[in-house]
Formats: C-alpha cells, structure tokens, sequence
C-alpha cells in the first residue's frame, strides 16, 4: 500500500478512542509519507476529527499509538505535539472572532521562539493570502467566510509543521472558494508540507489527494491511491455518487 | 434563549405586559431620580467642596472594587463561573499585609522607610493573594472542571466559608488595625482642590495597575493566549495553548489584582477581620456585573461607578427624597443601582458580547 519505503512522518498504528462507553476509532491504521497529500473520507459522524484530535493529543486514544516522523507522540500533551510540528486547521475555521486578524495568527505562532522565522513566515503567509496582508488589523469576526478561510490556514501555518491536519476545508464555502482552498492545499504541498485532510467532498479531496482513506464508523474499509478510488466501484456507489 | 426572544420581540416591536412593565419602572426610576437630584442639589445642604470631596471618595473607593471585581470578571471570561470566594482573596492580603506592616511598624522601619516598607506590603499582599487564588484553583476547582456550571459555583461559596473560618481560627475573631502612614496623612492640594493623600494613593495605584493589566492582556503572549481561551477553549487547546497553565494565569493575575485592593484597603480603611472580604467581595461582584461581566474595561467602570453611586448617592438622590439617615443607607443605594442598571441595560454597562455568546 505504501509508495515508497520511506518512514512515515505521521502514522497511527490500529489506534482506538473511546469517548466514555463509546468506542469512536476502531484499530484505525494510517501511515502518511513525506510530500504526500493524503486524504480521509467518510460521511457524518464516521470519525473523522476525532482521527484528527486524536493525532493531535487532545483526545487520547485507549490503544494503539501514533507516531511522528517514527516518535511515538501519543501520551504527549497537545502543547508538545504543536510544538514536534503538528498543527491544525480546525472545521468551520473556529478563528478567534474578537482578535485581529493579527493576533490569530500570533496564536498559530504561540509556541515558537524563532523570531526571525516566525517573520518570514509571516511573509510566506501573506504572499499565498495577499488578502490576509490587507485586513491584518481587522477584528477576525469581521472577515467573510473565503477571508476567514485564509486567516485559518495562516494561522495554523504559522506554527510551521510539517504536517498539516485541515479538517473539512470545504464545510460552508461557495464552490468557487472550495476550488481555491483546494488550489491552495496543493501550493502548501508543493512548498514542502505534508498534508493529511478530512473531508466529505470525496470527489474534491481525491482530485488533488496522492492516496484515500475511507473510514465508515470508525474503522477504515478502504484505502488506496486516489485515481484506484476514484474508479473503483464500491467508492462510486457508497460516496461519489451522492456528490454532484 | 431567554434572550434569544425579547430580542424576537424587539425585533417585532410588539409590546407585551412585561416590557410594558420595565418601562414603567424605568420611567419611575427616572423621575425618583431626577426628583430627588433636583431637591437635593437645589436646597444647598452640601457645599461644592463636601461635593468633590464625596465625589473623590467615591472614586477611591470604587477603584478598590475595581481591582477585586477584575478577579471575577477574569476568571467568569475563562470558565464561565463566578468565584464567591474572591472576596477572601482579597481578605487574606489584607490580612497577611497586616501582619507584615506590623512588624516593620514595631521595627520602626514602617516610618524611617516608608517607600520601602510600603513596597515590602504590597509585595506580601500580592504574593499571599496571588497564593490563595492559584491554590484555590488547583483544590478546589479543576477538579471540577467539565462538570456542571453550578458545581464550582457552589464549591466557590464553601471555599469562601472555608477561608473565611480557616483566617478566623488562626488569627482570631478580632479587628485588626493597619499601622497609620505618616507621610500620607493630610491632604495635597491638586488643581485647585484637595485631596487626602491615602484616597490620591489608593486612586493613582488602582489605576496603574489597571494599565499594567491592560497591557498585558492586549500585549504580551501570554494575555493573547489569555484571551483565545476565553474565546473559545477546545481552539485554544488544538493550537498548543496550555489550557490549564493559561487558566493558573487568570487566577493568578486576578488574585495579584485583589492582593493590590487588600493593600489599598489597608491603607485606606486600616482595619481587617476575617470577615472583610464579604461586603467588598459582594460589592465588587456587583460591580462587574454592573460593568458587564467578562469584559475587563467594564470590571474598572464598574467598579468606579458603583463607588461613586453609593457615595454620592444617598446625598445626591435619597436627601433629596427626604430619606431619614440617608447616610447610612450606601449600600442599599449601591445594589439598587444595580438593578437599575440591568433594567436599562441587561448586559451591563460595557457588556454587549453576552448573549450573542450564549446563543
């Protein structure tokens, strides 16, 4: 299944998370290479951002473990798997409403002491959003939907990752701005992110994704490259069909 | 929800028997108000100086509620509760300053150096205050984290008894009394009118550290970080802001606050006994609901206001009406203010954030 033989940067070996009494995840394995877009498909409550939480500490998984760049970050508190270079671009965006646009992206770069890199990442920031340059000092409350988009990504690339999780990018944007987001994951890529995002928009995801995972009630049933998704017949009938 | 339909009838200006009633009231308080300003004002009982002098009272004490009502409104922005027992954080400074005063009194450091002993006090009271909130928290209200809003509420209300009980039986029932500072005592004379040195102190500290406070909510990292919590918590925490570190911090900088108004207290009002927490805690909760609680411009407003209300109040409104020892009734003139205020304005003064958040 692997493309090639390197190490993972961001594996989870047969993860499962409970919420209480609840089992969410179940023995999911994912294993993520370097430069790759990788994405996760799956309809409503299928597990998704809890894949995604998971990854990132918040939630901690009741067995297996997840592993960054062959390190094992399950256990560690979500401040350090930040700071080890994993960060997020939450659903619907979730920016601090009542900060400038500024002061989000200050948020995005909380953990780091490289001031001089957190100033040319600010500039990688605005040269892929010019419009984030523009309302720097806006209240992030103030932003349109596409806007608010940006300043999320910015924020999250403000930590410098070299993974980076977005979940749902598509959720609650016009298709036009759905295109675009989808144009920008694959700049992030191409300047050397791995990405790993979350979606229901199959048909999006797989067109700009190297390889698919599909999970249905929290366990994966199915993954492969995209093109072998995007083809295969169950795929058709269980999530592309019902798009579009 | 509540607020979810009067704002659905605002919006359809339909005016049913309860907003008919509010109106009413309103236009009574108004006209109580303006009758009794108006006789009072007229008939000439105080002159303008006992005016100012009331009125710079008032100011001096309202910024001591202010510094304690900047503790609940901190800790109600963060998680959404109030803590009762802030007033005793607030006590325990200006207790534990006391016994610091004291023995630099008895040393007679108190008046060969009082810059510095006066440093050293407010350094105690800072640190003893600071120790009681952050102590607090970790006893008695994370654990509590995640359970229902009323939980820590309560507990917050038995934690204020517990200290409360816990001052009272190390120290004693008895008042306490601050060592009087010589080179505050007296009067300055500002822009034409005078002013006791304490209340100049008392006003001029509050509102430094109210500044600092400021800035460093606004401006440093870690009142960023602050305020992302208070925003939203699971955000705060995906982007590697440690929650429970940040949450130390409000209780934290919200005891340092009250540590400074147990200071301020005991410079201006001398005395201390374990139950000096109650009627200022009270008051300055007051006060940040007043203000609009959760905004911190609105804990200073509130706290100022609510000062100058029950100072100038009973002369300025209830002489007026012809209330008999009017001079004794500052506190009913405080908390009727602030029904008045929330009859007007639900949210409070600066408050506007409320109930869009709830909704």
């Amino acid at each position: 299944m692997s493309t090639t033989d390197a190490t993972p940067v961001l594996e989870l070996r047969s993860v499962s998370t409970h919420y209480g009494p609840i089992q969410v995840l179940r023995d999911v394995d994912v294993a993520i290479y370097p430069g790759e877009i990788v994405c996760l498909l799956g309809g409503n409550a299928s597990g998704k951002t809890t894949t995604l939480k998971t990854i990132l500490g918040y939630v901690k998984p009741s067995s297996g473990s997840v592993h960054l760049e062959g390190q094992r970050i399950s256990g560690l508190p979500t401040t350090e798997v930040v700071e080890r270079g994993i960060s997020m671009v939450p659903e619907n965006r979730r920016l601090f409403k009542r900060m400038t646009v500024r002061e989000n992206l200050e948020i995005g770069a909380y953990l780091r002491s490289d001031r001089d890199a957190v100033e040319d990442d600010y500039e990688r920031v605005f040269e892929l959003f010019p419009r984030v340059k523009e309302r720097l000092h806006q209240r992030a409350g103030t932003l349109s939907g596409g806007e608010q988009q940006m300043v999320a990504v910015g924020r999250a690339l403000m930590a410098r990752p070299s993974v980076l999780l977005m979940d749902e990018p598509s959720m609650g944007l016009a298709p036009v701005l759905v295109q675009q987001n989808f144009d920008i994951i694959q700049q992030i890529n191409q300047a050397g992110t791995t990405v790993f995002v979350v979606e229901q928009n199959a048909n999006m995801a797989l067109s700009i994704a190297d390889r698919g995972y599909v999970l249905q009630t929290g366990r994966i049933v199915l993954s492969d490259h995209s093109d072998a998704l995007l083809s295969n017949p169950e795929m058709q009938r269980a999530y592309l069909g019902q798009i579009d | 929800m509540a607020q979810a339909t009067t704002t659905a009838r605002r919006r359809t200006r339909r005016l049913n028997p309860i907003d008919a009633f509010l109106w009413l009231i309103r236009i009574v308080a108004v006209v109580v108000i303006l009758v009794g300003l108006t006789n009072s004002l007229t008939s000439g009982r105080l002159s303008a100086q006992q005016w100012r002098d009331l009125m710079v009272f008032g100011v001096s004490q309202g910024s001591v509620y202010a510094l304690i009502a900047l503790g609940y409104t901190l800790v109600y922005g963060v998680l959404k509760f109030i803590n009762f027992a802030h007033g005793e954080v607030f006590m325990s400074s200006t207790m534990i300053g006391f016994f610091a005063a004291d023995a630099l009194a008895r040393s007679g450091m108190w008046n060969d150096q009082p810059i510095v002993s006066l440093f050293i006090v407010l350094i105690v009271c800072m640190l003893t205050s600071t120790l009681v909130a952050i102590t607090l928290e970790r006893v008695a209200y994370r654990p509590l984290r995640g359970s229902p809003r009323l939980v820590p509420l309560i507990t917050s209300i038995g934690a204020s008894f517990f200290l409360q009980y816990t001052f009272a039986g190390l120290f004693g029932v008895g008042t306490r009394s601050w060592p009087q500072v010589e080179i505050l005592q007296g009067s300055w004379q500002f822009l034409g009118f005078r002013i006791v040195r304490t209340q100049a102190v008392v006003i001029l500290a509050a509102l430094a550290m109210m500044a600092l406070l400021y800035v460093f909510v606004e401006r440093t990292r870690t009142g960023r970080a602050m305020r992302a919590v208070a925003e939203d918590q699971e955000t705060a925490a995906l982007m590697g802001i440690d929650v429970n570190r940040t949450i130390v911090v409000v209780f934290g900088v919200g005891g340092a606050m009250a540590g400074v108004a147990g200071f301020l207290w005991g410079l201006a009002f001398q005395t201390v006994f374990f139950f000096t927490g109650f009627l200022p805690g009270i008051k300055a909760f007051t006060a940040a609901v007043l203000g609009g609680i959760g905004n911190i411009a609105g804990a200073m407003v509130g706290g100022i206001s609510l000062g100058i209300f029950e100072q100038v109040g009973p002369s300025a409104v209830l002489a007026g009406l012809g209330v008999e020892g009017f001079n004794q009734l500052k506190d009913v003139v405080a908390f009727t203010a602030l029904v008045l205020v929330l009859i007007f304005r639900p949210s409070g003064i600066l408050g506007e954030r409320l109930s869009e958040e709830r909704a």
